[in-house]
């Protein structure tokens, strides 16, 4: 019932909204002693979702770099939520990455002497934004158990679904996640892409998956294909 | 959450590598601290002790030992003078004042000094209860004494031959505690302070028993030298100048015209320190190496834990910290570090001289206080932070490189 709620302030969100919550306009970028790499234009608004497709070595994880500003673009330019981030520049792309940008990565990589919570309140203290709701992030998730646990006695899913959460952590505008589901078995993955798509529309956050796991392609229709050229 | 706490957990994270560093620290560290409060207080209280003594006179032998016996009162007296010939020095006109000495007995250890009042004055002594003595077989008590013996006024007991414990006690007399006096750090605290008569009668009786009766009844000399019918001796003689001249003139006087040698306090004393010197740089030494040793294990830790720590700090950098966040998070595990090191120095430094002082009796280390902190210290503390900024300089800029976006891909 809460969902269906949800869905419906959403849907009247996106009506209202006129503006492009993430626009990329001829992006290329070009690795060391290699042919540069021309990126088609994304356009997402809120709640939407987008898949990244290609071969390995394509460049899929070099646009979700560019898209979060860990690296910069040869042209183009990448705005989200009406700041263009090549603009800025230091502390101030931290900052913006930390409080609009949720990134979920391959392999989890929680910070080993921290607890699950903790994980996720480093997180609020590097982006300097207040979030009482991280245990409800965690029990959403299916990690009520977990929540004071060290992250050494988690499961390899348990973990990807901490990271999940550390990336909601900061409410983030627009949630990368790179492979998410490529080191976990069906019934996990099955559930960190439920995950993904349920959380980032309960916050009305943007979602960008990179992947080339068929397991993915069945959930989120929109995609996009990386060629290197 | 925040950088300290965020710093603290990754250095408990790993106890060991931890542990065994701030240990190298803190032992490098405690050593430096005792050397320092070692160094301080004897000093201070050597200086003290020979406050107001320009000069001590007593029989022929070395002038250390002198100084020693008759200043500090832990070595054996090189031997006795004759009351008359000390008699004519204290007439000298480069002489302000003469205050004699007569060592020989103890009382479980701590010895039975006899002098006049004078002595009294010399230290500017106070007193906890009773008065100083004006009979013969009177003692006053320093409060070391009083406290270790458990003795009060009005206490009676009877002392032994020598000047150490365990020789045989004169029976015939009892020494009555006529007052004892305030703790004031110093010398006095550890003595049994009486007149020159008393001293000679004890010595007298045991000589010979006849005269007990008549000798009770003498007379006492409570300023100056006591007259006396018969030859006698004192084992030391503590001068004072008249003049800056006297400096000069008076000890050589006393070593080439007379059976005595004079010393000073202050030129033995210095010449002590030199020896110690030594021994003192050698110790130096190591706490430096120690120091060191710590510093490189510090950096070494913070090095290797950053291998494996480039993808926690890119993911953090991921989260929102910036470059300097992670510089600082470096720096605070090393700061971190070396202040623990540098606390539990401190303290080990200070727990060892005190239990070095619990160990010891009647020597010189009573007197010493194991709990004064130093500002020294505080310079302690600094120069462990330095070793602590400087180990993880490295790391840290290793950290301030560290690029996410490769990071992140390798994977």
């Amino acid at each position: 019932m809460k969902a269906k709620k949800i869905k419906g302030q959403l849907s009247m969100c996106q009506s209202q909204l006129t503006d492009m919550l993430l626009r990329t306009t001829d992006l290329t970028f070009t690795h060391p002693g290699q042919k540069a790499i021309r990126f088609d234009n994304i356009e997402l608004s809120e709640g939407e979702s987008l898949l990244i497709l290609g071969k390995s070595g394509s460049g899929k994880t070099t646009l979700l770099n560019l898209l979060s500003g860990l690296s910069a673009p040869d042209t183009g330019e990448v705005v989200i939520n009406g700041q263009d981030i090549s603009n800025l520049s230091g502390q101030k792309l931290d900052q913006f990455r930390g409080q609009n940008i949720g990134i979920v990565f391959q392999k989890p990589h929680l910070l080993a002497p921290l607890s699950v919570l903790e994980n996720l309140r480093m997180a609020n203290f590097f982006s300097k934004k207040k979030n009482e709701k991280l245990k409800q992030i965690l029990i959403d998730l299916g990690l009520s158990e977990k929540i004071n646990s060290s992250t050494l006695t988690l499961s390899e899913g348990e973990a990807q679904r901490v990271s999940i959460a550390r990336a909601l952590a900061n409410e983030p505008k627009l949630i990368l996640a790179d492979e998410p589901t490529s080191s976990l078995d069906d019934e996990n993955a099955e559930k960190v892409i439920q995950m993904l798509k349920e959380q980032s529309k309960k916050i009305g956050a943007a979602l960008i998956i990179v992947t080339h796991d068929q397991r993915v392609k069945n959930h989120i229709p929109k995609f996009i294909e990386v060629k290197s050229s | 959450m925040n950088l300290i706490k965020l710093s603290w957990k990754y250095l408990i994270f790993r106890p060991f590598s931890t542990g065994l560093n701030v240990i190298l620290l803190a032992l490098g560290l405690a050593i430096i601290t005792v050397l320092l409060l070692m160094q301080d207080q004897l000093e201070k209280k050597m200086n003290e002790d020979a406050a107001g003594i320009d000069l001590v006179v007593g029989a022929k032998g070395s002038p250390l030992q002198l100084i020693l016996s008759s200043v500090y009162h832990i070595d054996f007296p090189t031997g006795n003078i004759d009351l008359e010939e000390a008699r004519n020095l204290g007439r000298n006109r480069l002489v302000k004042n003469t205050i004699p000495l007569a060592l020989g007995d103890n009382y479980q250890g701590f010895r039975i000094v006899g002098t006049n009042l004078d002595y009294l004055e010399l230290y500017q002594v106070d007193f906890e209860s009773g008065k100083p003595w004006s009979k013969a077989f009177e003692v006053v008590l320093g409060s070391e004494v009083a406290s270790r013996l458990a003795l009060k006024e009005g206490d009676e007991f009877l002392g032994s031959h020598g000047i150490s414990e365990g020789s045989h006690d004169h029976e015939a007399n009892y020494f009555h505690v006529s007052g004892v006096l305030k703790s004031k750090g110093n010398v006095v605290d550890r003595l049994i302070l009486t007149s020159i008569e008393s001293v000679w009668l004890t010595h007298e009786e045991s000589e010979d028993s006849e005269k007990v009766d008549q000798s009770i009844s003498s007379e006492i000399t409570l300023h100056g030298l006591p007259e006396s019918d018969e030859p006698k001796e004192l084992t030391t003689l503590l001068v004072q100048y008249r003049n800056p001249m006297a400096a000069i003139q008076l000890p050589r006087f006393v070593n080439s015209r007379t059976n005595m040698q004079a010393a000073s306090p202050s030129f033995e004393m210095s010449r002590l320190f030199e020896l110690f010197g030594v021994g003192i740089s050698m110790l130096k030494g190591l706490a430096f190496v120690l120091i060191g040793i710590s510093g490189l294990g510090i950096f070494i830790a913070l090095y290797n834990s950053l291998k494996d720590r480039k993808y926690d700090l890119a993911i953090l950098r991921a989260i929102g910290a910036s470059r300097i966040q992670l510089v600082l998070l470096i720096f605070m595990e090393g700061f971190i570090l070396t202040f623990l090191g540098a606390l539990i120095g401190i303290l080990i430094g200070h727990s060892f001289l005190a239990l070095i002082i619990s160990q010891n009796q009647t020597g010189v280390m009573v007197s010493l206080q194991p709990w004064i902190f130093l500002k020294a210290e505080l310079w302690v503390v600094a120069y462990a932070l330095v070793v602590g900024v400087l180990a993880s300089v490295i790391p840290a800029l290793t950290a301030y490189q560290t690029s996410i976006a490769k990071q992140l891909t390798k994977a």
